[in-house]
């Protein structure tokens, strides 16, 4: 079927013009366009850094246990239900009940409206497992109550993560969870990650609390290291007063004794909290303690009831800045450990780009060359279609405002090696055709047509490559599957619909020409 | 006509003698993992300050514990790539290192680069990256099942195998970094070879349709001929498209381009000298594909 209707070459002409317009935005300013879109690039062609977190969700296990712990003792004892030997050990929390209220204990955790073990009617599970054995009873996290808590907390990272870039305001940050214990940020233009590393490195669990003088008293009394790892004290457990209980914070300077502070407002509760603690340890002094360390312990000479205090801790203007920004945003639910990170400096991006672009045009030339002179005037109908081909790739890649990295380009610059292949293949059979067939127009449509099978099935072939590369790579590699796979559909068009149009209308024109291919 | 198959025999010596050496290297020399698949850091710097050199560099960075420290220009003489296993796990070690650095040299370096992969993640890239490639043999295997018979699939995925254990052989023995691209290029050798194959198969088994009287010894030999021209072009198009980002695509896919430049031409010679005479080892007739045309 060498036959186009006038239809299909407007249609095909028209989408060519369509994708050449839609390419020409990543040249062109696109601002003032209806369709304004563009290619983004990949953090190794613009530059920035990518940052892969993993939740370290240990501590929230262990306090969600010794919660259930404490809510057990009272909820047992309120309930007059005599249990014994409650312990928390090595995440499972054992206690025996007496032989007349075993049933009543365990009816009471299997209930589907249990207060202590809550039931998931999505999962068809309670939050732990009870393992009963005689009168002694095992409480340990089901699999759904874990998948839970790590759930619950990667969400509150997730948060956590992302007002605290968005107080340092990088562009367009890109913050994603992973698995259901990471999360993965990406930050576009960043090509100095320490301060962000540093920022997310911090749980920034803030509390006030009493020092205590009292060496003896081991039960409610915790013994905490200061910011320079040297000097300890003793500062009670009970707090007082928490970050969750902060409306702001800003780094001041303080100017009587010019130093940098960190002023902080309190809430209403807050407020009549510290208003209380102050007025009743008025000479006592009071720790400010931030994940585990006392940055300062100031003693207290009045009572502030104002709900505006400041914290001092020999702070320099940074960072007063960077712990005035950590208790804006929050604490974190767990500890965030950075496993992976990749930082690409943009003027290595810049060179990348160059560099894959220098590729590129060489790789092109190269093959129009040699496709030119092994074929002349096929050749050149097959440097027409490599170029729309080139086209159409690098539009729809703009239309799904893909991204492009320099794997990416590599695939591109591959895409143009390997799509001569389609129309080759069609060529070679049609030498082959003219040999027994005198008719050209014949020659060349069985040509077409008998190609078709071995053209489908190499295609189909490197599709299911590039298919698989994208769900199994990460990163990079998945811009290289992209655009190879991408390439593989716009290489098929443009040898069925721009190559072989060319190729009818030269043919038809020549129809008894002897040698044309 | 070129009689290809008068070397059948020989050519399969000479793979088995290829596939074996690199099943030896692989087993006793092994691949040289980068931080992708190993874990560690790996620091690409640019000086502009001529009195550096490698051994300097390599001096500055003794002064910090970090382990086996690897220091190698990359490139040009302005670059210089930096790797370390970080086993200490040392935190805020780049840190370190540029403090060290800027003390030594001034401030003449940028940190063009900066990559960090944690033991967990790079065993986790390791394993996704064996299942890919295992996943894309396989499905290479039962699409060509699919659409040929077991004969030509069992050909097929000999060739593929033949391919991807004689490029990582090759890696192995010239102890080429296998990284993240390097399963890439894998995957993608597994596409091309499959390629190239499957268009010569293709036209072996129209030749078996048509010539009922030719054996597959021949017919091979006949299919290899017609479809010679195409598979030339193409490979050379595609290694024209190869060695360009090879010398001018960057250090980045210098590695990439180079497995690929291997696969490309194992690929080519694989469909012509394996998959073709498993064809004939396996007595491959008419009959092979009419049985199956008369089950449908």
């Amino acid at each position: 079927m060498l036959y186009f209707s006038k239809s299909r070459i407007i249609l095909v002409s028209l989408l060519t013009c369509f994708f050449i317009f839609i390419a020409s935005n990543n040249i062109l300013d696109p601002s003032k366009r209806f369709f304004n879109k563009k290619i983004n690039l990949g953090l190794d062609l613009q530059g920035g850094s990518y940052l892969l977190l993993e939740i370290d969700n240990t501590p929230v296990i262990d306090q969600k246990l010794q919660n259930t712990t404490t809510l057990l003792r009272t909820y047992f004892k309120d309930n007059n239900i005599r249990i014994k030997n409650l312990i928390l050990n090595d995440q499972k929390i054992n206690f025996e009940v007496s032989e007349e209220f075993i049933e009543i204990a365990i009816d009471i955790l299997n209930d589907e409206n249990s207060d202590i073990n809550p039931y998931y009617p999505k999962f068809k599970s309670h939050e732990f497992d009870i393992i009963n054995n005689g009168n002694f009873l095992e409480l340990s996290f089901s699999r759904q109550g874990l998948v839970e808590l790590k759930t619950s907390s990667q969400d509150q990272a997730l948060e956590i993560v992302r007002r605290r870039i968005d107080e340092i305001g990088t562009n367009e940050p890109n913050i994603l969870k992973r698995g259901n214990d990471r999360v993965l940020v990406e930050l576009p233009g960043l090509d100095d990650p320490m301060r962000i590393k540093s920022l997310l490195g911090k749980t920034a669990n803030l509390s006030f609390r009493f020092v205590s003088n009292d060496n003896q008293d081991s039960f409610g009394v915790e013994k905490l290291k200061y910011e320079n790892d040297i000097d300890e004290d003793f500062v009670s457990k009970r707090i007082i007063l928490s970050g969750d209980n902060l409306l702001d914070a800003q780094p001041r300077m303080n100017n009587q004794t010019n130093e940098t502070v960190v002023s902080f407002t309190l809430d209403r509760v807050g407020a009549k909290r510290f208003g209380k603690a102050t007025s009743s340890g008025i000479g006592k002094q009071l720790a400010i303690v931030l994940d585990g360390k006392i940055i300062s312990a100031p003693v207290i000479r009045d009572t502030i009831a104002s709900g505006n205090g400041q914290i001092s801790g020999g702070f320099t203007f940074q960072s007063a800045t960077d712990l005035a920004l950590l208790l804006r945003s929050g604490a974190l639910p767990a500890p965030l450990n950075i496993i992976e990170e990749r930082t690409v400096g943009p003027d290595l991006g810049q060179d990348s780009i160059n560099a894959g672009m220098f590729a590129l045009i060489i790789g092109f030339s190269l093959v129009i060359i040699f496709m030119f002179f092994k074929y002349k005037i096929f050749g050149l109908i097959t440097n027409i279609t490599l170029i729309v081909n080139l086209i159409l790739l690098i539009g729809i890649l703009t239309l799904f405002e893909a991204t492009l990295t320099l794997p990416g380009i590599a695939g591109i610059i591959l895409t143009v090696g390997m799509a001569v292949d389609a129309n080759v293949l069609i060529f070679e059979r049609i030498k082959e055709e003219t040999k027994i067939e005198k008719n050209n127009i014949i020659a060349f449509d069985s040509g077409y047509t008998k190609s078709k099978t071995a053209i489908l099935d190499a295609n189909i072939t490197t599709l299911l490559a590039a298919i698989i590369l994208f769900f199994m790579g990460s990163g990079p590699v998945k811009g290289f599957s992209v655009t190879l796979g991408v390439g593989i559909f716009t290489t098929l068009f443009s040898v069925y619909f721009i190559a072989r149009l060319f190729t009818s209308i030269y043919v038809s024109r020549n129809k008894n020409k002897e040698g044309l291919i | 006509m070129i009689k290809f198959n008068r070397f059948y025999n020989k050519f399969n010596i000479l793979s088995l003698i290829l596939i074996l050496i690199s099943l030896l290297l692989l087993i006793f020399k092994g691949l040289n993992f980068g931080i992708d698949f190993k874990g560690g850091t790996l620091i690409e710097l640019r000086s502009n300050y001529s009195k550096i050199n490698v051994k300097s560099l390599r001096d500055t960075l003794g002064q910090i514990d970090l382990g086996d420290v690897s220091v190698k220009k990359f490139g040009n003489d302005k670059d210089y790539l930096i790797k370390f296993e970080n086993e200490n796990k040392k935190e805020n070690i780049i840190e370190e290192i540029k403090l060290n650095l800027d003390k030594s040299f001034g401030n003449n370096f940028d940190l063009r680069r900066v990559e960090n992969v944690g033991p967990k993640v790079s065993s986790e890239l390791l394993r996704s990256g064996i299942i890919a490639i295992s996943i894309s043999l396989a499905v290479m295997l039962i699409y060509i099942w699919i659409r040929f018979e077991w004969q030509f699939s069992l050909g097929a995925i000999l060739a593929l195998f033949h391919d991807v254990i004689v490029t990582l052989g090759l890696f192995s023995l010239l102890n080429l970094e296998i990284n993240l691209s390097i399963i890439a290029a894998v995957l993608t050798i597994v596409g091309y070879s499959m390629n190239d194959t499957v268009v010569i198969f293709d036209r072996v088994r129209e030749n078996l349709k048509k010539y009922s009287d030719i054996k597959i010894f021949d017919l091979t030999n006949i299919s290899i001929n017609e479809t010679l021209s195409r598979t030339l072009i193409t490979s050379i198009t595609t290694l024209l498209a190869l060695l360009s980002i090879f010398f001018f695509g960057g250090e980045i896919l210098k590695g990439f381009s180079l497995a690929m430049i291997f696969g490309v031409v194992f690929g080519t010679y694989s469909s012509i000298y394996i998959a073709n005479t498993v064809l004939v080892r396996l007595r491959v007739s008419q009959k092979t594909i009419l049985k199956d045309d008369e089950k449908i």
